[in-house]
């Protein structure tokens, strides 16, 4: 098996000067404590930006009249990895299905945004958001009415044939 | 009407508490907001934005951190001597912090009662003070490597002992040069003498003062010689055991080393107080607050006022904020010596420039004595003529004999591949 040696062609320390070095050394250090751009984000002030396929915090689509769009179909729930979907089908009058409970626990999910992919009616989305800190767990379960609530920008669904979103 | 005597009686008790009470507080205030200024500026070097968040500019961040480090928990390690790992925080600490006492801060103040020597003691022996009291901390240092019982804790104490010792030779030679150029040891006369001279004296003692502020840095464990922390080697070094105030302590010690061998470099070798002129020239000479001497010999008095005071304190906190900078800035840039090289350095490079550079010094003002020149610009001007060369030199032996082409990029010339097997050829 060949070995490959990689010499490096280093100066020998009797022919190095640490001073040379080192006055560079301070040039270039000082020049970055004086460039007044810096890349640290302040966050909370300057908001960030984030990616169009960025998968965060669910929100249910609405129609005009207020109804959530899910029809209940229940494939959301069995696609879940994470198991984190729980949701009660109902009929109306007309036999309409839609949800009477549905519950995200945002603790459970993985977003892994499947939920997303399966909906055949583009109901359930997962979110350009991610900032939903709470006081204590109960909040983390989202019912149907917090769904609907949600207004951050949905999540680009990455498209085979266009793999970098061009 | 103001008298120009020095102060005495009563108010001198007073102002002498005042004195100390404020230096003190400035002191440990200047000292925790060098903490933040440490990781601003280090932050600002790495294109970061460093602590802001306490306080506007962050800067209540030192509050934080003092709040922080008093509610943590002290731990003690079982094994420790426990006496001397509670005493050597404070055995690093006092020393630290007692240095300044001696050291000018600004004009003298006149008062209605009479002048106040803006220094907390104008002792007679100021540089063998500072030298004996910067010493001590080394006793801290070991013995808080020694007592916390650690192996990396007793290494870094073992490096600082060796290392303070090594650099405080080359320091006190150094300084030897000051002392010949003012004749005298006190730190009020050192800053009169350059106020005289009419320089400051890192132009006539270019090199002493290159190897003083080389081997202060060696003194206060600062990066590039920071052999006794060395986290990446020794965890942290002889305060690895240590937590809570007791780190705080060591931490609160290691930048008042920092604050005062800046304050003193700004003393010994940029003037001290003094500002560009002779209009803030004072210093006290048989009893009276003199500003000079005219060609004659005869006496011209100060006029102490207290936008001198004022304008002159300015100045000395600039010149000591110069060298704090320079401090963060070196140690944010410089990578660690090796051991062996810090000593080599030391030993080899430090102390015999250190010793032929106060030769050629007291040689030079030999010379100007003899052939009779008034201590004056032209007297410091060809002490600065001298002492170029001999800085010129030295810096031409620290960089291998090289000025022009760099030193890597030379050596890679003359570098041939040797010594690695070639693939046979046909020809062998």
């Amino acid at each position: 098996m060949a070995i490959s040696v990689k010499v490096m062609n280093r100066p020998e320390p009797e022919d190095t000067s640490y001073l040379r070095a080192a006055l560079s050394g301070m040039a270039l250090t000082f020049r970055h404590l004086v460039n007044p751009s810096k890349v640290t984000q302040q966050y909370p002030e300057e908001p960030t930006d984030l990616s169009p396929r960025w998968r965060g915090t669910h929100r249910m689509e609405v129609h005009a009249d207020g109804r959530p769009k899910c029809v209940a179909c229940g494939l959301c729930p069995t696609v879940c990895p994470a198991n984190c979907i729980r949701l009660v089908g109902g009929e109306d009058d007309q036999g309409n299905r839609y949800p009477i409970v549905y519950e995200i626990d945002e603790f459970r999910c993985i977003f892994c945004g499947m939920c997303q992919e399966v909906c055949p009616v583009e109901a359930i989305h997962v979110g350009q958001h991610f900032e939903n800190a709470e006081y204590t767990r109960s909040r983390f379960v989202y019912d149907l009415d917090r769904l609907m609530e949600q207004d951050h920008p949905t999540t680009l669904l990455w498209d085979p044939s266009d793999p970098s979103s061009e | 009407m103001e008298s120009l005597q020095p102060i005495s009686g009563p108010w001198a008790l007073i102002a002498m508490s005042l004195k100390v009470t404020i230096i003190f507080g400035v002191l440990v205030l200047v000292v925790a907001y060098s903490t933040l200024a440490e990781r601003r500026v280090s932050a600002w070097i790495q294109d970061r934005r460093g602590p802001n968040r306490v306080g506007p500019f962050g800067l209540l961040q030192p509050v934080a951190d003092g709040i922080k480090n008093l509610l943590k928990e002290e731990t003690l390690p079982a094994t420790a001597s426990k006496a001397f790992f509670v005493l050597a925080p404070i055995f690093v600490l006092v020393p630290s912090l007692m240095t300044f006492a001696v050291i000018p801060i600004a004009a003298p103040l006149p008062t209605p009662a009479g002048i106040v020597d803006m220094i907390i003691a104008d002792v007679p022996i100021g540089i063998l003070y500072v030298l004996a009291f910067s010493s001590l901390a080394v006793y801290g240092v070991v013995l808080g490597g020694w007592a916390s019982n650690n192996k990396y804790a007793f290494l870094g104490g073992l490096r600082a002992s060796a290392q303070m010792v090594s650099y405080e030779v080359a320091l006190g030679l150094s300084l030897i040069t000051v002392l010949m150029m003012s004749g005298n040891v006190t730190l009020t006369e050192v800053v009169w003498q350059q106020q005289q001279l009419g320089m400051w004296f890192a132009f006539p003692l270019s090199l002493a003062f290159i190897l003083f502020v080389i081997s202060a840095f060696a003194e206060t464990n600062r990066l590039p010689f920071d052999m006794p922390e060395a986290e990446s080697e020794l965890v942290t070094g002889y305060h690895t055991e240590y937590s809570a105030m007791k780190f705080s302590a060591f931490m609160i010690s290691e930048f008042g080393h920092m604050v005062t061998a800046s304050a003193l470099m700004a003393t010994l070798f940029l003037g001290g107080w003094d500002l560009p002129g002779t209009w803030d020239d004072a210093f006290w000479h048989e009893g009276q607050l003199i500003r000079g001497f005219t060609q004659d010999g005869v006496i011209v008095l100060a006029n102490p006022a207290w936008w001198k005071t004022v304008l002159t304190f300015g100045g000395f906190a600039i010149k000591t904020s110069f060298f704090m900078l320079l401090y963060i800035w070196i140690r944010w840039t410089l990578p660690r010596f090796r051991y062996d090289q810090v000593m080599a350095l030391g030993w080899k490079v430090m102390l015999p420039t250190a010793l032929a550079y106060a030769m050629l010094i007291g040689g030079t003002i030999l010379v100007l004595d003899e052939v009779g020149i008034r201590w004056g610009f032209s007297y410091g001007l060809a002490l600065t003529a001298v002492s170029g060369v001999a800085t010129v030199g030295f810096i031409f032996f620290l960089d291998r004999g090289r000025t022009i082409i760099g030193a890597a990029g030379q050596s890679r010339q003359k570098i041939s591949i040797t010594g690695i097997s070639q693939p046979a050829t046909a020809g062998d």
